[in-house]
């Protein structure tokens, strides 16, 4: 007899009971965090206790798979040290001595703040900061611009913004749009959608899908593709599992991912192996694309990226053949100087190619019913245009007042704002999931001395972080998901998040808004409680969501429909007619907004700022390309340390290098090594690995030790195994996008009882940060507040 | 429902090694520290002669492996097979896992208990 499920025990209704157990359908997104909103059946006893969660085998999102984070749900919920009750700090900053308060006393002190700042400085002195892509993505930019008037929602000290926003960017100015992978994730009938072709080619480049899951893309949707015929064409500096099964695997050096983009396009279009035929109707500026990579022959690009010309060459080919082929890109292509210009050519190679809005190509994906629940929310609503033009970074920065995702005021900009005082003086900051110390913030030591500045700042989080410890007047508990009445709106399908359990004192984003904001601004923030708000923003959606919040609970999703070939149909235009929503109609590989606000309009190479080639005299003390912020299963970001099966897991942070490397410099697998350049140092963990270039080492993100004394100088440890203790702020690419996380120099050496007497969380909070001189953007730059003429003469709104 | 004529079938050519089964298994079982009941074994990664390479992930039931049997006495599939995020795993009687096979280059069937 063959086995059958019960099917009793996986309905399609919301909500069951199983004996004493109430048994809830909906998804899950964040806390814990991640990108994607995946089906769950969460199980709570009759105190409304989390107990167990299993993946729901009836939404095809994730058809009933789950991974790590998830399936240790029950652990993070009921975890003992998550924040219960609202918290005044009793002693000084950094000591981590707190006083409870209620949630009223807590909106009195941040009522009375915000007043005064607002009364002395400016709503603009106020700053709202989150992390990257979560569920309170559109709760705090509202906090910030209903709440306290401000135009200043920035993610956590970021530097070059780069999170996909300069993807967001860039595809908006060229191509109207951003596109994703077509996995058929935008069909509830997935892969046996009969309008449905698997990619024939998947190139991946900037991620290791598996385990960075970004994007709303889930990286297993892949191996789905795999098996159904998709074969895969990886660029990545370390042998990943998808580079091993891989029909050519390009071992990039990190940050030269530009130079490869430019020569793949030089070898489709040298040997024509472009789609003639969609570059006559659907593309811009092909011959000036053509003249932008004569120069770049698989032999010079070979030069620069270390990767074979012939392997060049043999990917192109690949690529090009593949009816059709897709780009699986990732925040890599971000975390360049050029992240900009790189992400540009990506789309030209995939425009030319012909993969653009075909069954699995790359397709548009917008918010389900154009719900945008995310950086732009409220922006008009709530802040006045006079305000919106104070935003910091527009003037430096003027493709951020062109992308429609991309309201955020931009991160070094706002940095260097707070440390010069200049155009005017930031004095408040909100931090709401984001944990800028421990991950996120470029050059960490600097945003901790620059944070330090402020006379007000707020953390909402779920756990005591050391951004909490070291900075925070007020703390506020943040509820988790499954305490939450929400919707997941980043793509498709809309899923209804819904709350089934509760935790102390805490708060869902979606309360804190209507909690903050009636208070603020009680004359023009209606919503009065978080179903109120959730109404709203399902009216504010621009395809009129065929729903209520209540509906969408019962649904537990709604999936739009989604034709393809969407340009051809007048369906990405507000005008109507076809093409692409771009000033030519078309995907544009010459960029007439790139031309108008100054910058270049064509997609070009630069060498990372710090590198063997652009610095070598630098490169013989640090020989060592340091690549960093790689995922692992067990983490998100700075998230789950505190989760004791994930540290049994994945205990310590690990910096991985060829067993070569580890050889010549002494040290060898299990050693805790000091990795340094100009700007600091920090620890890891060697662990030797034959998937790594012996000339490039690739160190975690993200580490902090929950389990370390709070108070300074050791917050937490924080900064003793931070890579971030080495990136940089201020160094950007034109458009004030993209950051060189990815390409950094380095060296390392083994830690000893004498080198390891001063740590680096007592150097930075105790002994002034390490000795370098801190890069600037010239004044001029910063604070030259409407420069007309660098802005090409042409207004954008955001 | 007796598991005797059951068994486990895995595709290792495209599990991941994303430990999916493993945190499963022991959140289902209530392991502690330390204790397995599925554990993912790894071979590579390893270049080969032609130049391909080897990257191969393996989960291997352990002792305490039930195969999940509460969970299946109320028609459940077991956890790890449920949730593993590749879809390279299957819980029938032998006989319908051995049809699973010729059109599964590098798998296996387990017989647990």
């Amino acid at each position: 007899m063959a086995f059958e499920e019960n099917p009793d025990l996986y309905r399609k209704e919301w909500r069951w009971q199983e004996g004493d157990l109430t048994v809830t359908r909906t998804c899950h997104w964040s806390a814990p965090g991640c990108h994607d909103s995946c089906g769950v059946l969460l199980y709570t006893d009759k105190d409304g206790k989390l107990v167990k969660i299993e993946g729901d085998p009836n939404q095809t999102y994730n058809n009933g798979t789950l991974c790590m984070r998830c399936l240790n749900m029950v652990e993070a919920v009921n975890h003992p040290d998550r924040l219960k009750y609202p918290l005044k700090r009793a002693g000084e900053r950094g000591e981590n001595k707190w006083e409870r308060i209620s949630w009223d006393e807590a909106l009195d002190i941040i009522e009375e703040n915000v007043r005064r700042i607002q009364k002395e400085y400016g709503p603009e002195s106020i700053v709202g900061m989150m992390g990257t892509g979560r569920n309170c993505n559109w709760a705090v930019p509202l906090i910030t611009y209903a709440g306290f008037g401000s135009p200043n929602f920035a993610l956590g000290f970021l530097a070059g913004d780069s999170c996909m926003l300069p993807r967001a960017a860039i595809s908006a100015a060229v191509m109207g749009d951003l596109t994703v992978v077509d996995a058929s994730q935008f069909r509830p009938d997935r892969y046996d959608n009969p309008e449905y072709h698997r990619p024939d080619y998947i190139f991946m480049v900037g991620n290791n899908a598996l385990k960075s899951n970004g994007d709303g893309f889930l990286g297993h949707w892949i191996v789905e593709l795999m098996k159904r015929g998709t074969k895969l064409i990886v660029c990545d500096p370390q042998l990943t599992w998808f580079a091993a099964k891989a029909e050519i695997w390009l071992q990039i050096r990190p940050g030269t991912d530009g130079a490869l983009a430019l020569s793949m396009i030089n070898v489709i279009v040298g040997e024509d192996l472009y789609d003639h035929d969609y570059v006559d109707k659907w593309c811009y500026g092909f011959d000036q694309l053509v003249e932008s990579v004569k120069d770049w022959s698989p032999e010079e690009a070979s030069k620069v990226t270390w990767i074979p010309a012939d392997d060049i060459r043999k990917a192109a080919r690949l690529f090009a053949q593949g009816n059709p082929s897709a780009i699986q890109w990732g925040v890599a292509v971000d975390m360049n100087v050029n992240g900009i210009p790189q992400a540009h050519a990506w789309i030209a190679m995939n425009a030319i190619c012909g993969n653009i809005e075909k069954p699995g190509g790359n397709i548009v994906a917008r918010d389900a019913y154009g719900m945008v629940l995310s950086y732009p929310y409220g922006y008009d609503q709530y802040v006045p245009a006079e305000m919106q033009a104070k935003r910091i970074g527009l003037d430096f920065s003027p493709l951020h007042r062109f992308a429609a995702g991309a309201a955020t005021a931009h991160g070094d900009s706002l940095l260097q704002t707070i440390e010069t005082g200049k155009p005017y003086p930031i004095k408040m900051i909100w931090f709401q999931s984001t944990n800028p110390i421990a991950n996120m913030a470029g050059e960490a030591p600097r945003v901790y001395d620059a944070i330090n500045k402020m006379d007000f700042v707020v953390v909402v989080d779920v756990f005591m972080t050391p951004t909490a410890v070291a900075f925070a007047d007020v703390v506020l508990p943040a509820a988790m998901s499954c305490e939450r009445n929400s919707i997941r709106g980043w793509w498709t399908p809309s899923r209804a998040i819904t709350k089934c359990s509760s935790y102390y004192e805490a708060k869902s984003d979606e309360d804190i808004v209507v909690a903050v904001c009636s208070r603020l601004n009680p004359e023009n923030f209606k919503p009065r409680s978080d179903i109120d708000l959730l109404d709203e923003a399902i009216e504010n959606g621009f395809d009129d969501p065929p729903f209520t919040y209540a509906e969408l609970t019962e649904m537990v999703d709604s999936w739009p429909e989604r034709p393809y070939f969407m340009h051809e149909k007048g369906l990405l235009r507000s005008d109507g007619q076809p093409g692409f929503n771009t000033p030519t109609g078309r995907i544009e590989l010459y960029s007439l907004v790139l031309e108008a606000l100054g910058d270049p309009a064509l997609p070009y190479y630069e060498e990372p700022p710090e590198s063997p080639y652009s610095t070598p005299e630098l490169a013989e003390e640090y020989p060592l390309v340091l690549t960093t912020g790689h995922r692992s299963y067990e983490f998100f970001h700075s998230e789950h340390r505190q989760q004791p099966t994930m540290r049994e897991f994945h205990p310590w942070p690990l910096v991985e290098m060829h067993p070569e490397t580890a050889k010549k410099y002494g040290v060898k697998d299990g050693d805790w090594v000091w990795i340094e350049n100009t700007r600091g140092r920090c620890r890891q963990v060697v662990h030797e690995t034959e998937t790594m270039d012996p000339r490039v080492v690739n160190a975690e993100h993200g580490w902090w030790f929950p389990e370390q004394e709070a108070a300074e100088p050791s917050l937490y440890g924080v900064f003793d195994s931070n890579i971030n203790n080495l990136t940089n702020q201020c160094v950007t690419g034109p458009t004030g996008y993209g950051a060189p996380y990815k390409s950094q120099l380095c060296k390392v050496y083994k830690c000893t009882e004498e080198n390891s007497a001063v740590m680096p969380s007592k150097q930075v909070t105790e002994l002034g940060g390490f000795p370098y001189e801190r890069i600037q953007y010239s004044e001029d730059a910063v604070h030259a507040n409407t420069n007309e003429e660098f802005l090409g003469g042409r207004k954008y709104v955001y | 429902m007796s598991t005797k004529e059951y068994g486990l079938f895995i595709n290792f050519d495209y599990c991941t090694g994303c430990h999916t089964c493993e945190i499963a298994c022991k959140k289902e079982h209530d392991l502690p520290e330390g204790q397995w009941g599925i554990k993912v074994m790894q071979d590579g990664p390893r270049q080969n002669a032609d130049g391909t390479w080897d990257y191969t992930y393996l989960p291997l039931p352990t002792s305490l492996c039930d195969l999940c049997a509460d969970r299946v006495s109320e028609g459940r599939l077991p956890t790890c097979v449920h949730h593993c995020q590749a879809r390279v795993m299957a819980f029938d009687t032998y006989d319908e896992l051995a049809k699973l096979l010729p059109s599964s280059p590098r798998s296996v069937i387990y017989a647990v208990k």
